[in-house]
């Protein structure tokens, strides 16, 4: 493998990333621990949409649904696993992390695909408004849905668990999501390189061609869309165990706003994009929130510049214009 | 977020009060500065170090961030606080699902919480804890005090809330008081800024008596198009419905309406002159019920912190739960759940020196506790 | 339910039909003719209400906060287009939403900046205090008709604008052949500020009369820019006339689901059960009626020439 500049400075990202939770932990600052681990489950929720909007070109502006559907998982499993009640159908709950995330990507890439069918029909500002609306249902069904606490949300009173570990332990969770994150980026990378990533963005490319080859757009950003649904439910599900608690606002067109701009403040379509832009926009957040009280007014000028002069984010800065395909 | 606003240690120059304590107390303010409930968080964190700097010890010190209304965002200053700045006791929370995100992982890590104002039901029944305790009052108190106060003269009442958590609370609490009978029961949608399809409604029910619970902006909106509507039927609240955060934007539209509060600017006792005269002075407006809470939140935990040291939890939560303070409130003391026995009052908005504001009219509970403290084993 | 309660909800429906279009109208002109979908356009909705109310406060009255309402909304709507928007034309939807909503942050924590966190006063002008007597022998309040008035005549006028002036045909030039009409020695550029001036004024028009019924605050202009969306998508996107019916359907269905469904709901639950359940179905009733529209017609109802 050629050492290429860009895959350098992923390496050196990941490397960092890994190295930064260590230190806090031999330096007794467990708080850097858990900003790393909220770097990680962000970029982990971004390399989801990265699929569907780097490689598929596919704007969605709803992606908060997969990753509040993914945190409700997680929220609710653990609620009846603690309360005893079954679920549905005589099923109980569960406190495994492992069953969790299959059932948050399973649903969520289910819920995906049945949103996926009908936005997918339209395209351009349209796409971007549907998805929009479609979050916004579940949005306010959650809100409204008296069941698991509406507005209030749902406390996850202890973590959940991992045969074993002590997830309880900050460093050991940051491990487990660091894991995670690097497998998505590996699934990230295959399907790229795969016969089916080529076809999505050959679709996102040129329509036209793609359908005369013989391969149906529709049903080849179908599964993207549902692949990226699922990615970024497990990320939720993750990100709910973080926090130990999980409330509609993981399900507010903010959060969609902010997932998109991960992506784009690290460089659209990349495979770490979504990585360097997670954690530049944690340590903003943080190092501008320690600055001032009108932090968002510096954000927004931030992204403001980023879109306008540096359209490659970071890593168009760092790496150089991206190739494409 | 993460803002440090005020890392305040406080000179001792300032007053004789200040004695030194066993141990340094470090308190951990997480409260709304930013966003549209802002204003409800600045009244809390005001109303909090008025009290601090009233007690003038430098042995406190008081880390204030900014929840911007957001959960996740309330749960990470938390874990910063408890974690990295090592405080000793959390406080300022506003709203009820901040609070149920933050304060049941705090007390499981051995960290006090002292509510200024968030008091979901689910804290103060068989869920209760040693360590939390509410300076406030439980959520359902003042909802409780208005089906009180309905049942005189009041047959046929419309009740109206969000549908949220606190918005069900509010109409259960209003209902387990109220005798009469129900014109209707409507939930709205959370941040809904209309409400002509509700008034309409109301106008049809043949009600006596509107009972809203709307706080912030919805508050305001619904008075608002409620006054222009030609509907005549008496609108009353809980306190937070008229607080006076959102009574200079409703204008003259508040004016007669009722409510229940523990706190109104009124008051004749000497604490709460006191009060009244050092916030105007030290921030220039009136203080709302909030500020109150959070003031009575601080003297709390400064009249325990003179007494035990904080690092002895069992010596320093008997001290919290004696409520050694001159509240502003008058009679103040903890139930068993560690939520306040209080007095509470029917209020109405007047227009006074062309300031519109809460006059007192009566009494409407004598030491009045909550539904759940009989579920609470401490 | 009586007549006069469904006529008076036909009435609070038609409101905020109206006062949707006003906000649904610059958006849906505005990415007519330049291509751009800008999600700040609920924060011009925002300055107009913030300047209504300060100049009403100052001079005490609210008809010169009317007009100072759409100065500020229309002056902010052309600085904001000099400085950013210009620069958005040429670029993908993509990087529009993005800078759109960094735009939402800054006006959002800029305008707490100026104006603190409190919520302002603006109340309804004298003339148009109190309710008048409906026929059913209800009551309905004056300020909500005169919305209804003024959203009426802002109709006829863009009609009026679009079809019978040197400026509309340049418009409608705009919407069909956006190199054309710049070949055509039409000086494009001020075109575009004038038409991205034209539309802030409507949202800033819509936010302050709007001001005087709810709360001027920070972030008021949220909901109302996602309903505005879903108007102009039902109405398909760039055309006026499906701004104006697809905002009536929203308006109304939006007002009649809040006020039917619980009722419904209450033939088969408890009136608690229902109130609930209801209020959840009620407000997720048009992102419904807009998923089954697109579902159906992909590009809304009145699909425009172009996007």
């Amino acid at each position: 493998m050629i050492l290429n500049r860009e895959t350098l400075i992923n390496l050196v990202l990941a490397a960092l990333l890994l190295a930064v939770p260590f230190a806090a932990d031999a330096l007794g600052q467990p708080f850097y621990i858990t900003l790393a681990t909220r770097i990680a489950i962000l970029a982990l929720a971004a390399t989801g949409l990265n699929l569907a909007l780097g490689l598929g070109g596919l704007v969605s502006f709803g992606h908060a649904a997969f990753f509040g559907i993914g945190g409700y998982v997680a929220g609710i499993l653990a609620a009846h696993a603690f309360s005893g009640e079954p679920l549905l159908f005589g099923l109980s709950g569960t406190k495994q992390m492992w069953v969790i995330w299959i059932v948050a990507a399973i649903l969520s890439g289910l819920v995906g695909l049945a949103i996926g069918a009908i936005s997918l029909r339209t395209s351009g500002v349209y796409f971007i408004m549907i998805t929009l609306a479609f979050a916004q249902m579940v949005y306010y069904f959650a809100i409204s849905w008296p069941a698991y606490g509406g507005e209030d949300g749902l406390s996850i009173l202890v973590r959940n668990q991992f045969p074993g570990v002590n997830t309880m332990r900050p460093l050991t969770f940051f491990l487990i999501c660091y894991v995670v994150l690097l497998a998505a980026l590996g699934l990230f990378a295959l399907i790229r390189a795969s016969r089916f990533g080529t076809a999505l963005q050959a679709a996102r490319q040129n329509e036209v061609r793609v359908a005369t080859v013989g391969i149906q757009p529709y049903r080849i950003r179908l599964t993207g869309f549902a692949i990226s649904a699922a990615v970024t439910g497990l990320a939720g599900a993750l990100f709910a165990d973080l926090n130990r608690f999980v409330s509609p606002s993981m399900l507010s067109w903010h959060m969609s706003g902010e997932l998109i701009v991960l992506i784009i403040l690290g460089g659209t379509g990349r495979l770490f994009g979504p990585l360097a832009g997670a954690a530049l926009y944690v340590i903003f957040e943080y190092a501008l929130g320690g600055l001032t009280e009108r932090w968002q007014f510096f954000l927004g000028l931030i992204l403001l510049v980023v879109v306008l002069f540096a359209r490659g984010g970071l890593l168009g800065l760092l790496a150089g214009k991206a190739k494409h395909g | 977020m993460k803002k440090i606003l005020a890392a305040a240690t406080l000179a001792l120059s300032m007053s004789t009060t200040g004695m030194a304590f066993a141990e340094p107390l470090k308190i951990g303010m997480i409260t709304t500065l930013s966003g549209g409930g802002a204003g409800l968080g600045i009244d809390t964190r005001d109303g909090f170090m008025l009290a601090i700097k009233n007690a003038g010890n430098k042995d406190i010190t008081v880390v204030t961030e900014d929840d911007a209304q957001k959960p996740e965002l309330a749960v990470q200053i938390a874990d910063k606080m408890i974690q990295s700045d090592k405080v000793d006791i959390l406080t300022g929370i506003v709203w009820s699902n901040l609070l149920m995100a933050v304060a049941p992982s705090a007390v499981a890590q051995g960290k006090f919480y002292v509510s200024t104002n968030a008091a979901p039901a689910a804290l103060a029944g068989a869920n209760c804890n040693k360590l939390y305790f509410n300076a406030a009052y439980q959520n359902d108190n003042l909802h409780e005090a208005m089906g009180e106060y309905a049942n005189k003269g009041y047959k046929k009442m419309f009740i109206l809330a969000p549908n949220y958590p606190a918005g069900k609370d509010s109409l259960t609490g209003f209902k387990r008081y109220y005798k009469g009978q129900l014109a209707a029961e409507v939930y709205t949608q959370v941040g809904q800024t209309d409400y002509a399809a509700e008034i309409a409604q109301m106008r049809a029910s043949g009600a006596d008596g509107i009972f809203v619970f709307l706080p912030g902006g919805m508050g305001i909106a619904f008075m608002k198009q409620f006054a222009q509507s030609g509907v005549k039927i008496p609108v009353m609240g809980p306190g937070f419905s008229f607080s006076q955060d959102v009574l200079p934007a409703i204008g003259d539209a508040a004016i007669g309406a009722k409510a229940s509060g523990q706190w109104a600017p009124d008051f004749d006792n000497a604490a709460s002159k006191k009060f009244l005269a050092d916030f105007q002075k030290e921030y220039n407006r009136l203080p709302s019920i909030y500020a109150v809470q959070a003031y009575d939140a601080a003297q709390l935990i400064v009249a325990a912190a003179s007494k035990a040291s904080v690092k002895n939890a069992d010596a320093f939560g008997a001290e919290l739960k004696k409520a050694d303070i001159q509240s502003p409130r008058g009679k103040f003391k903890f139930n068993t759940n560690q939520h306040p026995i209080q007095d509470i009052y029917l209020t109405e908005v007047i227009k006074q020196n062309g300031v519109i504001t809460n006059k007192t009219v009566e009494k409407i509970f004598s030491d009045h506790g909550d539904a759940y403290a009989k579920d609470c084993k401490i | 339910m009586t007549l006069a309660l469904a006529l008076e909800q036909l009435l609070n429906g038609l409101q905020l039909g109206v006062m949707l279009f006003l906000m649904a109208a610059g958006l849906t002109l505005i990415f007519g003719v330049m291509g751009l979908i800008n999600l700040a356009h609920g924060s011009l909705y925002m300055v107009g209400a913030f300047a209504c109310a300060t100049v009403a406060a100052w001079t005490g009255s609210f008809w010169i906060g009317l007009v100072a309402s759409l100065a500020a909304a229309a002056a902010a709507g052309a600085i904001v287009e000099l400085v950013v928007i210009r620069r958005l034309y040429d670029r993908d939807h993509l990087d529009q939403v993005l800078a759109t909503f960094a735009l939402i942050l800054m006006f959002s924590e800029g305008t707490r900046w100026l104006f603190g966190s409190f919520p302002l006063y603006l109340d309804i002008p004298p003339l148009l205090q109190g309710a008048v007597a409906l026929p059913g022998g209800t009551e309905y309040p004056v300020y909500r008709l005169a919305i209804i008035l003024a959203g009426a005549i802002v109709a006829f006028g863009l009609y009026l604008l679009i079809s019978r002036t040197r400026l509309g045909m340049r418009i409608r030039a705009g919407e069909s052949d956006r190199e054309m009409i710049g070949a055509l020695g039409v000086d494009i550029r001020t075109l575009y500020t004038v038409v991205f001036a034209l539309g802030a004024a409507l949202a800033g028009l819509a936010g302050a009369m709007v001001g005087a019924l709810q709360s001027v605050q920070v972030g008021m202009g949220e909901p109302v820019l996602i309903l505005a969306f879903v108007v102009i998508v039902i109405g398909g996107i760039g055309s006026i006339k499906g701004a104006l019916l697809g905002a009536l359907l929203v308006g109304v269905t939006d007002t009649m689901g809040r006020f039917l469904l619980p009722k419904l709901l209450a033939l088969f639950v408890a009136p608690a059960q229902a109130g609930m359940i209801g209020g959840a179905a009620a407000s997720m009733l048009i992102y419904i009626v807009m998923a089954v529209i697109l579902a159906v017609k992909p590009r809304g109802l009145f699909p425009a020439a172009h996007a």
